[in-house]
């Protein structure tokens, strides 16, 4: 009986679901997933490549939601979490899930259990992060255009939030480090990829493509932020806890801090 | 739009707004209308500021002239300062402007009190109208009823608002005639008695027809100044009690008086805000709101103030030690909230995953509880437990050692007077 093989695929999460797919299929116990052009194979597993199967991820998909709601989501937010070999931890988790008689995820004294969960929750806080930390600057064209750098992969989990709220301009998020964007034409969402000659940033120095007004409200803003702060009760440790460094550059109400 | 005028009143009257803590933008249920702007959700923090404070609204004064001279107030009358207003039209482009930017959830606006109550009430109001109607804006609003103002505008501001708030400000009757003579106690629980019944009134009216329009989603909130008065926490939180409990109240807020004026009857100026003592309000009104204790149950007369050095919950069991030690395994999710060291979150996780299997410390530790408190309350799956009959004092000094607050200081030199 097959226990141990490495399962190659394309980096997406369809193709993750399909090699989970295949794993079970093959009943394999330890699948190593891997993502093409990151793989370090074992000197003597075997190894096959995946291929991407929208039908077979969906019923990896309803399997898992036909388990626990809550379920799904861990498995789709920790997956977005993108830390190492958290494919073969998933295969794992999924692997519990399967086999419990009861909600296999609430099974905290596990784990493997409990690190999903707690991956899935950390990806919800970069997410709520972004949701608070994007700050739009309009460009001449009347796009309202901001760029991020978060810790996860989390612009499919933000899609849906912006959409609902900012119904009525259009607006593009793009993620600089995965180099993918989303954007809105106040019809519907489409995902770009921008040749950016350089990263918009909090910078001091004007850039031609903003509006003048831009910059006054972005003025108007960081004296707000400056008037709001109540002096006598200064407590930075507490500030950057709620507000780390490394997300400064992208707030206009930091500029000068940076 | 002049941006440089609009500059110096924003100054003005968002330095003059700061002294309001509520920043809460959670708990309405306004949704995005016709693909307009804005929707509400569970609230966002879009920043913090320097003293680490969330902004999550646009929080400002209309304007910081006042006719009233209540001695904790900045904007009083007898106060040498600079005054503004700002123009209806010109609060909505700022409200609209920062929402765009995803810079804000939505406004909150307050305002000291010109010519009477109704007429600054009627101005606040045609901005969230401005807001909803001319401009479809559908984020959170926060409109502060002012003290005195009419049952119909109070009717109308909720209307437009998802939250309505008047801030009691002083905890206790005789504090506020000594304080604020000119204003009285009636004035502050008119305006709240009216949004709550028109808040049962809707929801009765929800349950036969659906589509009733929306009053005040989001309830009302009250904020008391803590520390201007000489009140005990007893008082405080005995009257917060009753505000949760007669109005519906969906938040109390405590405010550490910061001292901003020479008037003998307050705090001097440069004496410390008491940020400690606010921590411990804000705890205690946690563990009545979620944890299940009444209020009685930590402070009475006996008891009148919280300790400073611990926490609420700690003080409560080792005032009870004799419903310790409690099995984590067995008792129910009432007895496990009250443990020292364990959050809510905790307690669902151990009522989860104890079916599977009976706990031990490594399984508690991994999950978050905080040992080195709940170790002396507690047994679990091990052979391990605090075995030596330990009296409350000495429990608290070696719960006190083994950990480093950032607190720690300011009880470190407290104690050192008596050495």
């Amino acid at each position: 009986m097959n226990t141990t093989k490495t399962l190659i695929y394309d980096g997406s999460f369809n193709g993750f679901l399909t090699a989970v797919f295949i794993g079970f299929e093959q009943k394999i116990t330890h699948a190593d997933i891997q993502r093409q052009g990151q793989i370090q194979s074992g000197l003597f597993t075997e190894t096959e490549i995946i291929f991407t199967n929208v039908e077979k991820a969906q019923r990896v998909w309803n399997g898992i939601r036909n388990k626990s709601n809550t379920a799904i989501k861990n498995v789709y937010f920790a997956f977005l979490s993108e830390q190492n070999n958290i494919e073969a931890l998933l295969y794992h988790y999924i692997q519990k899930l399967m086999g419990s008689k009861y909600n296999g995820e609430t099974d905290f004294g596990d784990d493997c259990i409990l690190k999903i969960n707690q991956l899935a929750h950390k990806v919800g806080r970069e997410k709520h992060r972004m949701e608070a930390f994007v700050r739009f600057q309009l460009t001449k064209d009347e796009v309202y255009f901001s760029n991020i750098e978060p810790d996860f992969d989390v612009l499919p989990l933000i899609s849906k939030h912006f959409r609902n709220r900012y119904a009525d301009q259009q607006w593009i998020i793009y993620d600089v480090k995965r180099k993918y964007g989303l954007f809105y034409d106040l019809r519907s969402i489409e995902i770009i990829s921008l040749d950016l000659t350089d990263i918009h940033t909090n910078r001091i120095e004007k850039s031609a493509v903003f509006t003048d007004t831009e910059y006054k409200y972005q003025d108007l803003w960081n004296n707000y932020f400056q008037s709001t702060t109540i002096k006598s009760r200064i407590n930075t440790k507490l500030h950057v806890q709620h507000v780390p460094k490394r997300y400064w550059k992208y707030l206009s109400e930091k500029k000068e801090a940076v | 739009m002049d941006f440089n005028r609009i500059k110096e009143k924003l100054n003005i009257l968002a330095d003059a707004a700061k002294y309001d803590v509520s920043c809460s933008s959670s708990g309405s249920n306004r949704k995005n209308k016709d693909s307009g702007l804005g929707d509400t959700g569970n609230g966002i923090c879009h920043t913090y500021t320097e003293d680490g404070r969330c902004v999550s609204l646009l929080k400002i004064l209309l304007t910081n002239h006042c006719i009233f001279d209540s001695a904790y107030c900045v904007t009083r009358k007898s106060n040498d300062i600079k005054r503004a207003a700002f123009k209806i039209q010109e609060v909505v482009d700022l409200t609209i402007n920062f929402y765009r930017r995803n810079y804000i959830e939505g406004l909150f606006l307050s305002s000291g009190i010109f010519k009477s109550a109704d007429y600054t009430m009627e101005r606040l109001i045609a901005v969230a109208k401005k807001l909803r109607e001319e401009e479809n804006f559908n984020g959170y609003i926060h409109l502060k009823s002012i003290p005195g103002a009419s049952d119909e505008l109070m009717y109308e501001a909720g209307l437009y608002a998802d939250r309505l708030s008047v801030n009691i400000e002083i905890p206790t009757i005789s504090g506020l005639k000594l304080l604020a003579p000119d204003k009285k106690h009636e004035d502050f629980i008119k305006p709240m008695l009216k949004v709550k019944n028109e808040i049962i009134r809707y929801n009765e009216e929800r349950k036969i027809i659906r589509s009733t329009a929306k009053y005040a989603p989001a309830g009302q909130s009250t904020q008391m100044i803590i520390g201007a008065t000489g009140e005990s926490d007893k008082d405080i939180m005995y009257s917060a009690t009753h505000f949760y409990k007669n109005y519906n109240m969906k938040r109390v807020y405590y405010s550490g008086y910061v001292p901003i004026s020479t008037d003998s009857r307050l705090p001097s100026l440069g004496s410390e805000v008491p940020m400690l003592r606010e921590n411990r309000l804000y705890q205690t009104d946690w563990l009545l709101r979620f944890y299940g204790f009444s209020v009685n149950e930590i402070l009475d007369a006996d008891n009148p103030n919280l300790e400073m050095d611990i926490d609420p919950k700690l003080m409560w069991a080792l005032r009870n030690l004799n419903y310790f030690p409690i099995d984590i395994n067995k008792a129910d999710s009432r007895m496990l909230a009250r443990i020292p060291g364990i959050g809510m979150g905790s307690v669902h996780k151990i009522i989860n995953s104890r079916k599977y299997r009976n706990l031990s410390w490594d399984h508690l530790k991994k999950m978050g509880v905080a040992l080195n408190r709940a170790k002396y309350f507690i047994i679990c799956n091990s052979n391990e437990w605090e075995r030596r009959d330990l009296d409350a004092a000495k429990i608290k000094g070696m719960i006190l050692q083994s950990q480093n607050g950032k607190f720690k200081n300011n009880y470190i030199n407290q104690l050192s007077l008596f050495n």
